[in-house]
C-alpha cells in the first residue's frame, strides 16, 4: 500500500486513493482531498454528505452507494451528482476518508 | 479516478426483466464511477421506458433455460407472474430498485435516455407515449454520433 502525506500527516491510501485507515482521517484533510479530485469548494451540502458517509461507515461497515445516499443522507440523486460530478459515492468515501463503497447498485 | 474520461453507451434490445435489468445496471454503475453514460433503447426494450408498461416487466419463463424448469410447465398460465413477483421480492430484499424507479434514478444521475426511431416508428408509438425522462427518439446514425470515441455495449 502506497503511503501518501495529506495535511504533513503520513497516510496509508490504496492504489486508487482511499484511506486503508479511517481514523488516520481529519477533517482539515477534506479540502486538501477535494482540490485533487476536482472540487474547489467544500459547501455545507458536500459537508453534509461527507460526514453522512464516514457516520454509515462507522455504523455498517461499509460507505452507502448512490442510491442509498439519495434516499437517506437529505441530498438528492441529482444534486449528489451536481456536489460530486465524479461520481457522487466514490468521491464522498475519497474525501471522507474511508474505502470505496463495494455495491453495485 | 482515471475512468471519469470515459464514456459508455448501452443499447437494451429486450423486453423481459432479465433483459433489462443488466444494462441499468451498467449504466448507473457507470455514472457512479464518473463515467458517461448513455442508454438507447430498441426493439421489446421499449417497454422499459414505455410509461404503461413499464411497471408490467414480466420474467421470461419460457424459453429461458437459466430458470431449469420445463417449458411446458413455464407456459402454464400465472408461472410468468408468479416467478416474476418471486424474483422482484428478492431484488428488494438487495435494494435493487423496480424498473420504473431504477431508470428514474440513472435519468437523476444525468445518463441519457433515447428511444430508438425504427423500433418506434415499427411499434406505431409516439414521444407521448414514454416516461418523461426520455430525452429524446433518435436514429442509429445519431446514437453512433453520441457513441463517438467511447465504448458500446449491447444487451
Amino acid at each position: 500500500m502506497p503511503t501518501t502525506t495529506i495535511a504533513e500527516v503520513a497516510v496509508e491510501v490504496t492504489d486508487d486513493g482511499f484511506f486503508v485507515d479511517p481514523d488516520q482521517w481529519t477533517e482539515d484533510m477534506a479540502p486538501i482531498l477535494a482540490a485533487e479530485a476536482e472540487i474547489p469548494e467544500l459547501t455545507d451540502r458536500h459537508w453534509q454528505v461527507i460526514r453522512f458517509m464516514r457516520d454509515e461507515y462507522f455504523a455498517k461497515g461499509t460507505g452507502p452507494t448512490v442510491r442509498m445516499l439519495g434516499k437517506t443522507s437529505g441530498v438528492s440523486v441529482k444534486e449528489l451528482y451536481q456536489l460530486f460530478p465524479m461520481g457522487p459515492a466514490k468521491t464522498a468515501a475519497l474525501l471522507a476518508g474511508i474505502p470505496k463503497p463495494r455495491g453495485c447498485i | 479516478m482515471a475512468l471519469s474520461d470515459s464514456k459508455v453507451s448501452i443499447v437494451i434490445s429486450q423486453g423481459s426483466l432479465e433483459g433489462i435489468y443488466p444494462g441499468l445496471i451498467m449504466a448507473n454503475g457507470a455514472r457512479a464511477e464518473g463515467m458517461e453514460a448513455n442508454l438507447f433503447f430498441t426493439f421489446f426494450g421499449l417497454d422499459a421506458i414505455h410509461a404503461k408498461r413499464h411497471e408490467h416487466i414480466k420474467l421470461a419463463t419460457v424459453g429461458n433455460p437459466g430458470l431449469h424448469f420445463a417449458t411446458w410447465a413455464g407456459g402454464i398460465p400465472g408461472v410468468s407472474t408468479l416467478m416474476t413477483h418471486y424474483m422482484e421480492r428478492k431484488m428488494d430484499a438487495l435494494e435493487i430498485p423496480p424498473i420504473p424507479e431504477f431508470v428514474e434514478l440513472i435519468s437523476d444521475t444525468g445518463a441519457g435516455l433515447y428511444a430508438c426511431q425504427a423500433s418506434v416508428d415499427l411499434f406505431g408509438l409516439v414521444k407521448d407515449d414514454f416516461i418523461e425522462q426520455v430525452d429524446s427518439i433518435i436514429t442509429v446514425g445519431e446514437f453512433y454520433e453520441m457513441a463517438d470515441g467511447g465504448h458500446i455495449i449491447f444487451t
